[in-house]
Protein backbone atom coordinates (compact mmCIF):
# COMPACT_ATOMS: atom_id res chain seq x y z
CA UNK A 1 0.00 0.00 0.00
CA UNK A 2 2.73 2.72 1.15
CA UNK A 3 4.72 1.16 -2.06
CA UNK A 4 1.94 1.87 -4.49
CA UNK A 5 1.23 5.80 -2.95
CA UNK A 6 4.97 6.04 -2.87
CA UNK A 7 5.14 5.06 -6.74
CA UNK A 8 2.50 6.82 -7.59
CA UNK A 9 3.94 9.89 -6.66
CA UNK A 10 6.88 9.20 -8.29
CA UNK A 11 5.02 8.46 -11.71
CA UNK A 12 3.21 12.05 -11.43
CA UNK A 13 4.06 13.77 -14.67
CA UNK A 14 4.94 17.27 -14.40
CA UNK A 15 3.24 19.13 -17.49
CA UNK A 16 3.87 22.81 -17.52
CA UNK A 17 2.32 23.47 -20.95
CA UNK A 18 -1.01 24.13 -19.83
CA UNK A 19 0.79 27.01 -17.02
CA UNK A 20 3.05 28.43 -19.60
CA UNK A 21 0.35 29.02 -22.06
CA UNK A 22 -1.18 31.33 -19.36
CA UNK A 23 2.05 32.64 -18.26
CA UNK A 24 0.10 36.58 -19.36
CA UNK A 25 -1.66 36.19 -15.91
CA UNK A 26 0.58 34.95 -13.72
CA UNK A 27 2.44 37.73 -15.32
CA UNK A 28 -0.12 40.62 -14.39
CA UNK A 29 -0.45 39.28 -10.78
CA UNK A 30 3.30 39.88 -10.84
CA UNK A 31 2.96 43.46 -11.73
CA UNK A 32 0.28 43.59 -9.49
CA UNK A 33 1.95 42.36 -6.41
CA UNK A 34 5.46 45.02 -7.24
CA UNK A 35 2.85 47.89 -7.65
CA UNK A 36 1.52 47.34 -4.03
CA UNK A 37 5.02 46.34 -2.24
CA UNK A 38 6.54 49.42 -3.92
CA UNK A 39 3.85 51.89 -3.24
CA UNK A 40 3.52 50.79 1.12
CA UNK A 41 7.86 51.20 0.37
CA UNK A 42 6.88 54.41 -0.81
CA UNK A 43 4.51 55.52 2.16
CA UNK A 44 5.89 52.79 4.33
CA UNK A 45 9.38 54.65 5.09
CA UNK A 46 8.73 58.15 5.52
CA UNK A 47 5.70 57.03 8.02
CA UNK A 48 8.35 54.88 9.38
CA UNK A 49 10.45 57.71 9.83
CA UNK A 50 7.72 59.32 11.41
CA UNK A 51 6.65 57.40 13.82
CA UNK A 52 10.01 56.98 14.86
CA UNK A 53 10.76 60.29 15.57
CA UNK A 54 7.40 60.55 17.54
CA UNK A 55 8.01 57.71 19.71
CA UNK A 56 11.47 59.59 20.55
CA UNK A 57 9.72 62.97 20.84
CA UNK A 58 9.87 65.13 24.30
CA UNK A 59 6.72 65.66 23.75
CA UNK A 60 5.28 62.94 26.11
CA UNK A 61 1.72 62.79 24.05
CA UNK A 62 3.33 62.74 20.79
CA UNK A 63 5.70 59.82 22.37
CA UNK A 64 3.14 58.15 23.83
CA UNK A 65 0.86 58.39 20.29
CA UNK A 66 3.30 57.06 18.48
CA UNK A 67 4.40 54.36 20.61
CA UNK A 68 0.70 52.88 20.84
CA UNK A 69 0.56 52.78 17.01
CA UNK A 70 3.65 51.13 16.40
CA UNK A 71 3.21 48.63 18.93
CA UNK A 72 -0.55 47.97 17.78
CA UNK A 73 0.45 47.44 14.45
CA UNK A 74 3.60 45.18 14.99
CA UNK A 75 1.21 42.56 17.63
CA UNK A 76 -1.72 42.20 15.86
CA UNK A 77 -2.06 39.49 12.52
CA UNK A 78 -1.57 41.73 9.08
CA UNK A 79 -4.58 39.08 7.74
CA UNK A 80 -6.73 40.82 10.67
CA UNK A 81 -5.71 44.25 9.57
CA UNK A 82 -5.96 43.66 5.91
CA UNK A 83 -9.87 42.60 6.96
CA UNK A 84 -10.39 45.57 9.78
CA UNK A 85 -9.29 47.70 6.98
CA UNK A 86 -10.85 46.25 3.91
CA UNK A 87 -14.58 45.55 5.93
CA UNK A 88 -14.85 47.56 8.64
CA UNK A 89 -13.63 51.11 7.58
CA UNK A 90 -16.46 51.41 5.36
CA UNK A 91 -19.17 50.15 7.29
CA UNK A 92 -17.87 53.13 10.08
CA UNK A 93 -16.77 55.94 8.15
CA UNK A 94 -18.47 54.66 4.66
CA UNK A 95 -15.27 55.24 2.20
CA UNK A 96 -15.67 52.47 -0.23
CA UNK A 97 -12.64 51.13 -0.60
CA UNK A 98 -11.19 48.90 -3.53
CA UNK A 99 -8.96 46.13 -2.77
CA UNK A 100 -5.82 47.33 -4.32
CA UNK A 101 -6.54 50.68 -1.70
CA UNK A 102 -7.29 48.60 1.15
CA UNK A 103 -3.76 46.73 0.61
CA UNK A 104 -1.87 49.57 -0.19
CA UNK A 105 -3.30 51.31 3.08
CA UNK A 106 -2.86 48.03 5.50
CA UNK A 107 0.50 47.30 4.26
CA UNK A 108 2.11 50.95 4.26
CA UNK A 109 0.68 51.56 8.06
CA UNK A 110 1.80 48.04 8.92
CA UNK A 111 5.22 48.32 7.58
CA UNK A 112 6.08 51.52 8.98
CA UNK A 113 5.21 50.15 12.45
CA UNK A 114 8.74 47.87 11.74
CA UNK A 115 10.68 50.42 10.19
CA UNK A 116 9.93 53.37 12.65
CA UNK A 117 11.80 50.62 15.08
CA UNK A 118 14.30 49.82 12.37
CA UNK A 119 14.81 53.81 12.56
CA UNK A 120 14.79 54.24 16.57
CA UNK A 121 17.57 51.77 16.64
CA UNK A 122 19.20 53.02 13.56
CA UNK A 123 19.06 56.82 15.29
CA UNK A 124 19.86 55.46 18.74
CA UNK A 125 23.19 53.56 17.27
CA UNK A 126 24.91 56.79 16.61
CA UNK A 127 27.08 57.76 18.91
CA UNK A 128 26.14 60.81 21.44
CA UNK A 129 29.13 62.47 20.44
CA UNK A 130 28.26 63.23 17.08
CA UNK A 131 25.24 65.04 18.31
CA UNK A 132 27.34 67.36 20.82
CA UNK A 133 29.54 68.33 17.25
CA UNK A 134 26.57 68.99 15.40
CA UNK A 135 25.29 71.52 18.06
CA UNK A 136 28.72 72.89 19.26
CA UNK A 137 29.43 74.07 15.84
CA UNK A 138 25.39 75.65 16.29
CA UNK A 139 23.27 72.97 14.34
CA UNK A 140 19.56 73.05 15.00
CA UNK A 141 18.47 69.51 16.45
CA UNK A 142 16.68 68.98 12.39
CA UNK A 143 19.82 70.11 10.79
CA UNK A 144 21.98 67.82 13.05
CA UNK A 145 19.49 64.86 12.51
CA UNK A 146 19.15 65.43 8.31
CA UNK A 147 23.02 65.91 7.92
CA UNK A 148 24.52 64.07 10.18
CA UNK A 149 22.70 61.64 12.22
CA UNK A 150 20.09 60.13 9.56
CA UNK A 151 23.21 59.87 6.55
CA UNK A 152 25.26 57.47 9.07
CA UNK A 153 22.18 55.32 11.04
CA UNK A 154 20.70 54.89 7.35
CA UNK A 155 23.51 53.06 6.26
CA UNK A 156 23.54 50.86 9.66
CA UNK A 157 19.84 49.97 8.69
CA UNK A 158 20.34 48.82 5.51
CA UNK A 159 20.51 44.94 6.49
CA UNK A 160 17.31 45.45 8.94
CA UNK A 161 15.39 47.28 6.24
CA UNK A 162 15.96 45.07 3.64
CA UNK A 163 15.18 41.88 6.12
CA UNK A 164 11.62 43.59 6.91
CA UNK A 165 10.78 44.69 2.76
CA UNK A 166 11.34 40.71 2.28
CA UNK A 167 9.35 39.82 4.88
CA UNK A 168 6.50 42.72 3.69
CA UNK A 169 6.50 41.52 0.14
CA UNK A 170 5.73 37.58 1.01
CA UNK A 171 3.28 39.06 3.50
CA UNK A 172 1.77 40.91 0.27
CA UNK A 173 0.13 37.70 -0.43
CA UNK A 174 -2.65 38.08 2.05
CA UNK A 175 -4.20 40.44 -0.08
CA UNK A 176 -5.50 37.28 -2.60
CA UNK A 177 -7.87 37.11 0.10
CA UNK A 178 -10.07 40.29 -0.45
CA UNK A 179 -9.76 39.07 -4.12
CA UNK A 180 -6.72 41.74 -5.26
CA UNK A 181 -5.56 40.12 -8.89
CA UNK A 182 -1.63 39.55 -7.03
CA UNK A 183 0.63 37.08 -7.98
CA UNK A 184 -0.75 34.70 -5.50
CA UNK A 185 -5.02 35.30 -6.43
CA UNK A 186 -3.92 34.80 -10.20
CA UNK A 187 -2.16 31.03 -9.15
CA UNK A 188 -5.14 30.19 -7.12
CA UNK A 189 -7.29 31.20 -9.78
CA UNK A 190 -5.54 29.59 -12.95
CA UNK A 191 -5.05 26.50 -10.76
CA UNK A 192 -8.64 25.87 -10.55
CA UNK A 193 -8.89 26.33 -14.38
CA UNK A 194 -6.20 24.05 -15.46
CA UNK A 195 -6.19 21.70 -12.73
CA UNK A 196 -2.37 21.66 -12.48
CA UNK A 197 -1.71 23.22 -9.29
CA UNK A 198 1.97 21.83 -8.60
CA UNK A 199 2.85 23.47 -11.47
CA UNK A 200 1.50 26.51 -11.07
CA UNK A 201 2.74 26.72 -7.92
CA UNK A 202 5.80 25.54 -8.80
CA UNK A 203 6.56 28.51 -11.35
CA UNK A 204 4.74 30.80 -8.48
CA UNK A 205 7.53 30.03 -6.38
CA UNK A 206 10.19 30.78 -9.13
CA UNK A 207 8.99 33.97 -9.53
CA UNK A 208 8.98 35.09 -6.42
CA UNK A 209 12.43 33.74 -5.65
CA UNK A 210 13.61 35.87 -8.57
CA UNK A 211 11.98 38.85 -7.41
CA UNK A 212 13.31 38.66 -3.83
CA UNK A 213 16.40 37.64 -5.03
CA UNK A 214 16.35 40.54 -7.76
CA UNK A 215 15.32 43.10 -4.54
CA UNK A 216 18.09 41.57 -1.62
CA UNK A 217 20.86 41.55 -4.69
CA UNK A 218 19.98 45.72 -5.05
CA UNK A 219 20.23 46.15 -1.45
CA UNK A 220 23.51 44.84 -1.43
CA UNK A 221 24.76 46.80 -4.13
CA UNK A 222 23.26 49.78 -1.94
CA UNK A 223 25.93 48.87 1.05
CA UNK A 224 28.72 48.41 -1.06
CA UNK A 225 28.55 51.77 -2.34
CA UNK A 226 27.31 53.20 1.24
CA UNK A 227 30.52 51.43 2.48
CA UNK A 228 33.17 53.29 0.23
CA UNK A 229 32.04 56.75 2.25
CA UNK A 230 33.29 55.71 5.73
CA UNK A 231 31.89 53.17 8.06
CA UNK A 232 29.37 50.83 6.81
CA UNK A 233 28.04 48.08 7.58
CA UNK A 234 30.62 45.83 5.39
CA UNK A 235 33.73 45.51 6.56
CA UNK B 1 38.27 96.70 28.82
CA UNK B 2 35.30 94.06 28.07
CA UNK B 3 36.58 90.18 28.58
CA UNK B 4 36.23 87.83 26.10
CA UNK B 5 34.40 85.47 28.77
CA UNK B 6 32.90 86.13 32.20
CA UNK B 7 31.44 84.55 34.70
CA UNK B 8 28.88 85.03 37.27
CA UNK B 9 27.77 82.85 39.99
CA UNK B 10 27.52 80.21 37.93
CA UNK B 11 25.69 76.86 39.38
CA UNK B 12 24.69 74.06 37.41
CA UNK B 13 23.11 70.39 39.15
CA UNK B 14 21.91 67.80 37.54
CA UNK B 15 19.09 66.77 39.85
CA UNK B 16 19.97 66.75 42.92
CA UNK B 17 23.75 66.57 42.20
CA UNK B 18 25.05 69.97 42.34
CA UNK B 19 28.28 70.12 40.34
CA UNK B 20 29.59 73.94 39.84
CA UNK B 21 28.07 75.84 43.43
CA UNK B 22 28.80 79.04 42.66
CA UNK B 23 31.94 80.37 39.92
CA UNK B 24 33.51 83.60 39.18
CA UNK B 25 35.75 84.16 36.07
CA UNK B 26 37.05 86.33 33.82
CA UNK B 27 39.02 85.50 30.95
CA UNK B 28 40.56 87.97 29.26
CA UNK B 29 40.61 88.54 25.22
CA UNK B 30 43.88 87.16 24.16
CA UNK B 31 43.97 84.45 26.87
CA UNK B 32 44.52 81.19 27.67
CA UNK B 33 42.78 79.55 30.69
CA UNK B 34 43.61 76.04 32.10
CA UNK B 35 41.06 74.66 34.04
CA UNK B 36 42.65 71.74 36.66
CA UNK B 37 41.47 69.83 39.23
CA UNK B 38 40.26 65.89 39.75
CA UNK B 39 37.47 64.13 37.99
CA UNK B 40 34.34 65.13 39.41
CA UNK B 41 35.47 68.56 40.66
CA UNK B 42 33.23 69.79 37.83
CA UNK B 43 35.69 71.27 35.50
CA UNK B 44 34.18 69.83 32.50
CA UNK B 45 30.89 70.95 33.62
CA UNK B 46 32.07 74.26 33.38
CA UNK B 47 33.54 74.43 29.91
CA UNK B 48 30.59 72.84 28.66
CA UNK B 49 28.46 75.89 30.32
CA UNK B 50 30.36 78.10 28.47
CA UNK B 51 28.66 77.09 24.68
CA UNK B 52 25.58 75.94 26.81
CA UNK B 53 26.03 72.42 26.02
CA UNK B 54 24.83 72.31 29.20
CA UNK B 55 22.47 74.91 30.37
CA UNK B 56 23.61 76.74 34.42
CA UNK B 57 20.52 76.14 36.84
CA UNK B 58 21.59 79.85 38.06
CA UNK B 59 24.28 82.49 37.32
CA UNK B 60 25.01 84.79 34.16
CA UNK B 61 27.42 84.37 31.19
CA UNK B 62 28.75 87.22 28.79
CA UNK B 63 30.39 86.95 26.12
CA UNK B 64 32.19 90.14 24.73
CA UNK B 65 29.85 92.03 26.47
CA UNK B 66 26.67 90.51 25.52
CA UNK B 67 24.74 88.59 28.05
CA UNK B 68 23.71 85.03 27.11
CA UNK B 69 19.71 84.79 27.55
CA UNK B 70 17.55 86.81 28.90
CA UNK B 71 16.18 87.70 32.63
CA UNK B 72 13.07 86.82 33.33
CA UNK B 73 11.17 87.22 37.24
CA UNK B 74 14.47 86.65 38.72
CA UNK B 75 16.15 83.79 36.75
CA UNK B 76 17.62 83.57 33.08
CA UNK B 77 15.73 81.90 29.80
CA UNK B 78 17.20 80.33 27.20
CA UNK B 79 15.97 79.76 23.66
CA UNK B 80 17.23 77.53 21.98
CA UNK B 81 17.49 79.95 18.52
CA UNK B 82 19.79 82.17 20.49
CA UNK B 83 21.64 79.05 22.11
CA UNK B 84 22.78 78.00 18.21
CA UNK B 85 23.73 81.41 17.47
CA UNK B 86 25.87 82.02 20.59
CA UNK B 87 27.18 78.05 19.56
CA UNK B 88 28.42 79.60 16.16
CA UNK B 89 30.78 82.35 18.35
CA UNK B 90 32.59 79.67 20.30
CA UNK B 91 34.28 76.70 19.08
CA UNK B 92 34.68 73.77 21.17
CA UNK B 93 36.94 70.38 20.76
CA UNK B 94 36.02 67.23 22.18
CA UNK B 95 38.18 64.51 24.11
CA UNK B 96 36.95 61.81 21.16
CA UNK B 97 37.07 64.32 18.34
CA UNK B 98 34.00 63.66 16.92
CA UNK B 99 34.94 63.92 13.59
CA UNK B 100 31.47 63.05 11.04
CA UNK B 101 32.39 59.82 9.61
CA UNK B 102 30.36 60.34 6.70
CA UNK B 103 32.31 63.09 5.72
CA UNK B 104 35.52 63.78 3.61
CA UNK B 105 38.38 65.70 6.50
CA UNK B 106 36.99 69.15 4.50
CA UNK B 107 33.28 68.31 4.41
CA UNK B 108 33.77 68.03 8.18
CA UNK B 109 35.30 71.63 8.20
CA UNK B 110 32.86 73.30 5.26
CA UNK B 111 29.86 71.23 7.28
CA UNK B 112 29.46 73.96 9.81
CA UNK B 113 30.39 77.51 7.49
CA UNK B 114 27.91 76.31 4.90
CA UNK B 115 24.81 74.73 6.85
CA UNK B 116 25.09 77.01 10.01
CA UNK B 117 26.75 80.76 8.84
CA UNK B 118 25.29 80.30 5.33
CA UNK B 119 28.70 80.96 3.35
CA UNK B 120 29.15 79.70 -0.05
CA UNK B 121 30.41 76.53 -1.06
CA UNK B 122 33.65 78.30 -2.42
CA UNK B 123 34.00 80.31 0.32
CA UNK B 124 33.79 77.76 2.55
CA UNK B 125 35.92 75.63 0.62
CA UNK B 126 38.68 78.25 1.07
CA UNK B 127 38.13 78.82 4.78
CA UNK B 128 38.68 75.52 5.12
CA UNK B 129 41.75 74.87 3.29
CA UNK B 130 43.19 77.85 5.12
CA UNK B 131 42.34 76.24 8.53
CA UNK B 132 43.63 73.09 7.60
CA UNK B 133 46.66 74.33 6.16
CA UNK B 134 46.87 76.01 9.30
CA UNK B 135 47.15 72.87 11.48
CA UNK B 136 49.11 71.03 9.47
CA UNK B 137 46.60 68.53 7.37
CA UNK B 138 46.10 69.99 3.40
CA UNK B 139 47.15 67.05 2.00
CA UNK B 140 44.33 65.20 4.02
CA UNK B 141 41.46 67.11 2.65
CA UNK B 142 39.87 64.26 0.63
CA UNK B 143 39.97 61.70 3.41
CA UNK B 144 37.80 60.33 5.30
CA UNK B 145 38.32 60.51 9.03
CA UNK B 146 38.83 57.02 9.56
CA UNK B 147 42.18 57.18 7.68
CA UNK B 148 43.29 59.57 9.74
CA UNK B 149 45.26 58.86 13.54
CA UNK B 150 44.57 60.03 16.71
CA UNK B 151 46.50 63.28 16.31
CA UNK B 152 45.46 64.15 12.92
CA UNK B 153 41.54 63.66 13.72
CA UNK B 154 41.80 65.85 17.16
CA UNK B 155 43.40 69.04 14.59
CA UNK B 156 40.44 67.90 11.95
CA UNK B 157 38.34 68.63 14.72
CA UNK B 158 40.44 71.73 15.72
CA UNK B 159 40.10 73.41 12.06
CA UNK B 160 36.54 72.37 12.00
CA UNK B 161 35.78 74.93 15.34
CA UNK B 162 38.19 77.43 13.81
CA UNK B 163 36.72 77.68 10.48
CA UNK B 164 33.43 78.96 12.12
CA UNK B 165 35.67 81.89 13.00
CA UNK B 166 35.11 81.98 16.76
CA UNK B 167 35.66 84.54 20.00
CA UNK B 168 36.78 81.78 21.67
CA UNK B 169 37.90 77.56 21.66
CA UNK B 170 37.08 75.58 24.41
CA UNK B 171 39.37 72.27 24.65
CA UNK B 172 37.48 69.81 26.65
CA UNK B 173 40.06 67.31 27.58
CA UNK B 174 41.42 66.90 24.04
CA UNK B 175 44.81 65.37 24.42
CA UNK B 176 43.32 62.22 26.83
CA UNK B 177 42.59 59.60 24.22
CA UNK B 178 45.91 60.09 22.49
CA UNK B 179 48.41 57.92 21.98
CA UNK B 180 51.23 59.10 24.18
CA UNK B 181 53.46 60.00 21.03
CA UNK B 182 50.82 61.82 19.51
CA UNK B 183 49.84 64.07 22.41
CA UNK B 184 52.64 66.30 21.51
CA UNK B 185 51.69 67.48 17.84
CA UNK B 186 48.11 68.62 19.07
CA UNK B 187 49.59 70.26 21.95
CA UNK B 188 51.95 72.08 19.61
CA UNK B 189 48.59 72.96 17.25
CA UNK B 190 47.16 74.53 20.67
CA UNK B 191 50.33 76.21 21.64
CA UNK B 192 50.35 77.92 17.86
CA UNK B 193 46.81 78.83 18.47
CA UNK B 194 47.20 80.82 21.81
CA UNK B 195 50.76 82.46 20.18
CA UNK B 196 48.35 83.68 17.68
CA UNK B 197 46.27 85.40 20.36
CA UNK B 198 43.22 83.13 19.79
CA UNK B 199 41.13 83.36 23.61
CA UNK B 200 41.01 80.04 24.99
CA UNK B 201 39.67 77.94 28.20
CA UNK B 202 41.09 74.47 28.34
CA UNK B 203 40.72 71.26 30.23
CA UNK B 204 43.50 69.09 30.44
CA UNK B 205 45.88 66.68 32.03
CA UNK B 206 48.70 68.14 31.05
CA UNK B 207 50.27 70.41 34.22
CA UNK B 208 53.20 71.01 31.57
CA UNK B 209 51.34 72.25 29.07
CA UNK B 210 49.63 74.50 31.54
CA UNK B 211 52.48 75.77 32.80
CA UNK B 212 54.09 76.58 29.30
CA UNK B 213 50.72 77.96 27.62
CA UNK B 214 48.42 79.09 29.80
CA UNK B 215 48.67 82.75 30.87
CA UNK B 216 45.77 81.65 33.98
CA UNK B 217 45.46 78.36 35.78
CA UNK B 218 42.04 77.94 37.55
CA UNK B 219 41.90 74.65 39.95
CA UNK B 220 38.69 73.17 40.53
CA UNK B 221 37.56 71.31 43.41
CA UNK B 222 33.93 70.23 44.91
CA UNK B 223 32.30 73.06 42.48
CA UNK B 224 34.27 75.75 43.66
CA UNK B 225 37.71 77.75 42.29
CA UNK B 226 39.87 77.07 44.80
CA UNK B 227 42.92 78.65 43.42
CA UNK B 228 43.47 81.16 40.44
CA UNK B 229 46.55 82.94 38.97
CA UNK B 230 49.71 82.61 37.02
CA UNK B 231 50.59 79.27 36.39
CA UNK B 232 53.80 79.61 38.38
CA UNK B 233 52.15 80.74 41.26
CA UNK B 234 49.41 78.30 41.52
CA UNK B 235 51.87 75.11 40.30
CA UNK B 236 54.61 76.32 41.52
CA UNK B 237 53.83 78.06 45.31
CA UNK B 238 50.36 76.67 45.65
CA UNK B 239 48.65 78.09 48.71
CA UNK B 240 46.24 74.87 49.80
CA UNK B 241 46.91 71.67 50.72
CA UNK B 242 44.51 70.10 47.85
CA UNK B 243 46.85 71.57 45.10
CA UNK B 244 49.43 70.42 46.50
CA UNK B 245 48.32 66.75 47.12
CA UNK B 246 46.89 67.28 43.39
CA UNK B 247 50.47 68.34 41.80
CA UNK B 248 51.97 65.70 43.70
CA UNK B 249 50.42 62.49 42.41
CA UNK B 250 51.01 64.08 39.04
CA UNK B 251 54.97 64.30 39.55
CA UNK B 252 55.22 61.13 41.39
CA UNK B 253 57.44 59.32 39.06
CA UNK B 254 59.62 61.47 37.11
CA UNK B 255 62.42 60.30 34.80
CA UNK B 256 65.65 61.48 36.58
CA UNK B 257 67.24 64.92 34.84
Amino acid sequence: MVVEIVRERLLYEWDFVATLADMDLLLLGLWNTIQVFFLALVFGVPLGLGLALGRMSRILVLSQLCSFIIEFFRTTPPLVQLFWFFFALPILISVQMTPFVASVLTFSIQSSAFFAEIFRGGINSIDKGQWEAAKAIGMTRKSSLTRIILPQAVKRMIPAFAERSIELLKTTTLISTVSYADLMFQANELASKNFRPLEVYTVVAIMYFFLILTFSQLTIRLEYRLAKTGEGTLR
Amino acid sequence: MTNAVEIRGLRKSFSDLEVLKGIDLDVAEGEAVVLLGSSGSGKSTLLRCINFMEEPTAGQIRLNGDLIGTEQGGRMRYHEADLCKLRTRIGMVFQHFNLFPHMTVLENVMEGQTIVLGRSKAEAKDKAMTQLLRVGLEMKAEEYPARLSGGQKQRVAIARALAMDPEVMLFDEVTSALDPELVGEVLKTMLQLAEDGMTMVCVTHEIGFAYHVANKVCFLHDGLILEQGAPQFVLQTPETQRVRDFLAGHSLFKLPN
